[in-house]
């Protein structure tokens, strides 16, 4: 097997055996209904996740998205129900502020030369507090279409059903595989991560696929907002905090390398499954309380950065490694 | 000297904090009305002291952890963990001097903790000390099983509200481990290999510095910081609050930071401006609430600081000021 599989190998034999430890526990975990759920409730996680796994490979991080999303939530929300817009406009609408919002994040981390976990800070901010400014409560959403949409679900044999947004989510997975291996965006990204200067020295038109990386992950991130508006038929000003966090933990988890230039999309997509597991192996377990999920992502986090340090120090000889100290 | 101390009196954190004094005033006239009640000082001023102690002493150990070119993100859960510690023993019938050297010595595991990953398992500040800020709440809440742990133990409330000299206890605390923070490493060497570490880890490491063990002191001064400002926390509002305590604190201390001066790249730090940096944020908040406005504006406020702020530091607008002065010499070199 290719070296530079090898966490993502990892990470899946890892997540296999997880799945297997708690279907041994508890059989009806192995249900197409669970697995259909799965999709269904980290939709919006994992297409987060996917913009931040490619803000990662490119050496930087986002913390907007999770305020992102609660924005575009709030935005949609007021667009259908105060101003009586059709959702698909209203979608449209927010999908552009987003493009823009990242835009101009690009823009101020290239341009003004910062990093740009201080930038996305500002930005998590700004998007935060502009959603409570327009609301405090959470707006719900009666609009014909939601239902159509909720109703727009395959159902497998065994009980399950394949969400339209469970599905989307499968496809955006898709797309950013294609989008980070298979095209001249992609291949900058991992260049920029790998090292900006020789990158810029190559011809990697750093600017723009800076300021495309952020506008990327903005998007995706809104449209995890209209995800989790459709999954809440509401917008509320404080939904999803802390997204971002768990969105990181699934792209590391996943394989990628924080100091950028390595990783995989779907790799993230095991990472969100991952995390969606942990979750669902608490709920079924009933005794557990809720806290357990985010000291068992914790340890996980901790385990997987381990593991990258040893498979990269096993792989790189030049490079001094951890056991050594 | 005299010189010295003019320049010091003179630099933008100060006149910041100044100008935001003098805004919230012309808001609020009454903001500098400072009245002496039950043996103690009471006004806007004073409250601003008072709030802004938590993310103050934060800012103290974050200020060398940014120094090092490191950030630590895993405060404002470090503080939970800690004033759970603290509250729970003190519930269980500990004295309160055991209880808050437990939740201190709980902090400095936390710190070394995140040191030993930094420095020994060489993984990148941002990711160490993630796994501690999304563990850490599930911690703080497996302390307190869930719940939110009040208690009634005068000595250890007293950290938290009680005042010393008229001056509220938590502002006596920050400006103490101010100080002694400062002196530690400015009269010290101390200060400049934290720079020399900030600057180039592996020439630091050349030239003689143990760059392992003090980047492993640096966090666990942070975890320390944290433990400190969980307990005053804790102590304020009677109770161990492990969903809330300490919540987004740790992006308030290293915008704190930021604001202080010290380089996000490393190598150029100030603890006492760090502080200052403190104070205008909670002058901003506490100017936002007494001027009526709603407090969600603090948040679009905040941003709009930070974008301000990484505008005067970026090298584009360094160039663009020092274009005029640096002119005759770039023409004369061409």
């Amino acid at each position: 097997m290719k070296r530079s599989l090898r966490p993502l190998a990892a990470t899946a034999v890892i997540f296999l055996i997880a799945y297997a430890v708690s279907v041994l526990q508890f059989p009806g975990m192995l249900s197409t209904r669970v697995l259909g759920n799965f999709l269904t409730d980290n939709a919006f996680l994992g297409i987060t996740a996917v913009g931040m796994t490619f803000v990662i490979i490119s050496g930087g991080i986002d913390l907007s998205v999770g305020a992102v999303i609660g924005f575009t939530g709030v935005l949609i929300a007021v667009l259908i129900s105060w101003l009586g817009f059709h959702p698909l406009v209203a979608f449209a609408i927010a999908l552009g502020v987003a493009a823009l919002f990242g835009a101009a994040m690009g823009v101020t981390i290239h341009y003004l030369q910062v990093p740009s976990f201080i930038v996305t800070l500002a930005g998590m901010f700004l998007a935060r507090g502009g959603a409570s400014v327009i609301t405090q409560d959470s707006v719900p959403i009666n609009h014909d279409f939601y239902s159509t949409i909720s109703d727009l679900i395959i159902r497998l044999p065994g009980g399950g059903r394949l969400s339209f947004i469970g599905l989307l989510m499968v496809a955006i997975f898709l797309l950013g595989a294609l989008l980070a291996h298979r095209t001249r965006f992609g291949s900058y990204v991992y260049a920029l991560g790998g090292n900006a200067v020789s990158a810029s020295l190559m011809g990697v038109p750093v600017a723009r696929t800076t300021i495309q990386i952020y506008m990327l992950s903005s998007v995706l991130a809104a449209l995890a907002g209209i995800v989790f508006s459709l999954y809440t038929s509401a917008g509320y000003p404080l939904a999803a905090v802390g997204v971002e966090l768990d969105a990181i933990s699934a792209v590391v988890i996943g394989g990628t390398l924080l100091t950028g230039g390595y990783g995989f999309v779907l790799g993230t997509f095991v990472g969100v499954m991952l995390l969606g597991l942990v979750q669902t192996y608490i709920i079924f377990d009933g005794t557990l309380s809720s806290w357990w999920t985010k000291i068992v992502i914790g340890v996980l986090l901790f385990l997987f950065i381990v593991l990258q340090r040893i498979i990269f120090a096993a792989s790189a000889p030049g490079e001094e490694s951890p056991e050594k100290v | 000297m005299k010189r010295f101390q003019l320049e010091r009196l003179a630099n933008p954190q100060l006149l910041a904090l100044v100008a935001v004094l003098l805004i919230n005033w012309l808001l609020f006239p009454n903001f500098f009305r400072i009245t002496w009640q039950d043996g103690r000082l009471f006004g806007s001023v004073i409250d601003v002291l008072n709030r802004g102690a938590p993310v103050a002493i934060l800012a103290i150990g974050m200020t060398a952890v940014i120094a090092t070119k490191g950030v630590d993100l895993s405060v404002g859960a470090i503080m939970a963990v800690c004033g759970a510690v603290a509250a729970t023993m003190v519930v269980a019938g500990y004295p309160t001097p055991v209880a808050v050297i437990a939740a201190l010595s709980v902090g400095l595991v936390c710190g070394l903790w995140n040191g030993f990953l930094v420095a020994v398992l060489d993984i990148q500040p941002i990711v160490a000390t993630l796994v501690l800020m999304v563990a850490g709440r599930g911690i703080a809440q497996l302390i307190t099983e869930g719940s939110i742990v009040t208690f009634n133990e005068p000595s250890l409330i007293f950290i938290g509200t009680g005042s010393f000299l008229g001056f509220p206890m938590a502002a006596v605390i920050a400006l103490v481990l101010m100080i002694a923070v400062t002196l530690l490493v400015r009269r010290t060497a101390i200060g400049l290999f934290i720079q020399a570490i900030g600057v180039n880890r592996a020439a630091a490491s050349l030239a003689g510095i143990h760059s392992r063990m003090l980047l492993v002191l640096v966090y666990a001064l942070s975890g320390f910081c944290a433990a400190i400002a969980g307990i005053i926390v804790a102590a304020d509002i009677r109770g161990a609050d492990a969903n809330n305590s300490g919540l987004w604190l740790e992006l308030d201390a290293i915008l704190a930071v930021v604001i202080g001066g010290t380089s996000l790249l490393g190598g150029k730090f100030s603890i006492p401006l760090a502080v200052v940096g403190a104070l205008i944020i909670q002058a901003m908040n506490t100017g936002i609430l007494v001027s009526g406005f709603r407090p969600e504006f603090n948040l679009i406020v905040k941003a709009g600081m930070i974008i301000l702020i990484l505008m005067l530091q970026s090298p584009l607008i360094g160039n663009a000021l020092g274009f005029f002065k640096r002119d005759t010499r770039q023409a004369g070199s061409k």
